[in-house]
């Protein structure tokens, strides 16, 4: 966990200012934030204090690794933050994966090898793209289908409606139906005649 | 408004083919509402965290790891080669398995199954000073220091079990802490399958 990351965190945060006025001085609000970073700080350090064995820090990868590096991790999913992608976890396997795909890298593997050492271990779920197989046909291409469906269904609706114009144009009005309408028509000015 | 007034008059008279359409036109979306629930109901009984395994039918993931209590002897998978057993995945720091270990502990009081315990990236020390105080119902514990081995095994989380049969092939894989419920109604029934083969 980056501190000054943290840090910068706390003090932009639009929380920080409905809570200035209840504080005495500026000194005092200072030390309470510093109170809380601190306490930040220590529950982070305490929860990877868990992070039981240090693992030995490697050398910065070079530019043009570090850039197929992102690509490549931003196209694996973390298995403990389900909805993260390696690159973003801060979880400690994603970690243990990240150093194992660059190793693999750095042993010239090519990123459809990394895959597939990844996918033989943790499934396709490991991808965040999934592959096209038939489990997933209906996850690629069911939205077309849908689309296909609504566009025939909006195409028939309205071709009906122009072969077929509306119904009191056709037929002829009745005699009450006449009446109805001219009664309905004489009320709507009433109505209007109220209002104004 | 007079009430007399006949403005029903002004519906068209039902055919059987109109009432035929209204009739589809009122199921269709109910039908798909339908089918759209169940899909929703179901989905409410699915567990997202239970990634199956590829490696289920597969043989074990070979390894040689140093023991827990013994750290200058190595333990393969080969070394239990036509037994059943279990391959449990814990750390100290995993308070999951402090849940599931109660249960394991009856497993080895009994002797039902050899468990062979994975120490996943954690602190030698510390992992015994934790098998004193809870119990240790491991055959042995191997040390996977750097997670190594447990990536190897497709292992996303702790507790983690493997049922091994006696060819070495992985035959079922348990995400999350054991319990009476999975022991009676899953494991058990299995190792005893297997051991019967």
């Amino acid at each position: 966990m980056n501190t000054d990351k943290l840090n910068t965190n706390l003090t932009n945060s639009p929380i920080g200012a409905p809570f200035q006025p209840f504080l005495a001085g500026k000194e005092r609000w200072v030390r309470s934030l510093t109170l809380c970073v601190s306490v930040f700080i220590c529950g982070f350090a305490s929860l990877s204090s868990h992070a039981q064995v240090p693992t030995p820090q490697m050398p910065l990868p070079s530019p043009e690794l570090a850039k197929r590096l992102k690509v490549l991790e931003s196209e694996l999913r973390c298995l403990v933050c389900q909805n993260e992608t390696l690159a973003e976890s801060p979880a400690g396997l994603a970690s243990d994966l990240r150093r194992e795909v660059r190793s693999l890298v750095e042993q010239g593997k090519t990123d459809a090898e990394i895959k597939s050492y990844l996918q033989a271990r943790y499934g396709d779920f490991v991808l965040y793209r999934p592959p096209v197989v038939t489990k997933t046909y209906l996850l690629w291409f069911g939205p077309f289908g849908l689309l296909i469906v609504a566009g025939l269904s909006a195409w028939w609706v309205t071709r009906r409606r122009v072969a077929m114009p509306s119904t009191t144009t056709r037929v002829p009005e009745t005699d009450s139906q006449q009446r109805a309408r001219q009664l309905l028509e004489s009320d709507d000015r009433v109505v209007e005649g109220n209002h104004k | 408004m007079n009430a007399e007034s006949p403005v029903t008059a002004a519906v068209p008279v039902p055919t059987a083919q109109n009432r035929a359409r209204r009739v589809w036109a009122y199921f269709l979306p109910i039908a798909f509402f339908a089918v759209l629930i169940w899909f929703f109901y179901k989905g409410l009984f699915l567990n997202p965290r239970e990634v199956p395994s590829p490696l289920i039918g597969r043989p074990v993931p070979q390894f040689s790891l140093a023991q827990l209590h013994a750290p200058q002897q190595k333990f393969t998978p080969t070394d239990m080669k036509g037994q059943v057993w279990l391959l449990n995945v814990w750390g100290s720091w995993c308070v999951a398995c402090r849940y599931e270990h109660p249960f394991l502990n009856e497993l080895a009081k009994q002797q039902i199954v050899p468990v062979i315990g994975l120490n996943w990236k954690d602190e030698p020390s510390v992992a015994k000073a934790w098998l004193t105080k809870y119990g240790d119902p491991y055959r042995l514990s191997v040390s996977d220091l750097d997670g190594r081995v447990a990536i190897d095994w497709g292992v996303y989380g702790a507790p983690e079990t493997f049922v091994v049969d006696k060819a070495g092939t992985i035959r079922h894989k348990l995400t999350g802490p054991i319990d009476a419920k999975i022991l009676n109604e899953t494991l058990l029934p299995m190792i005893r399958e297997l051991k019967a083969r």
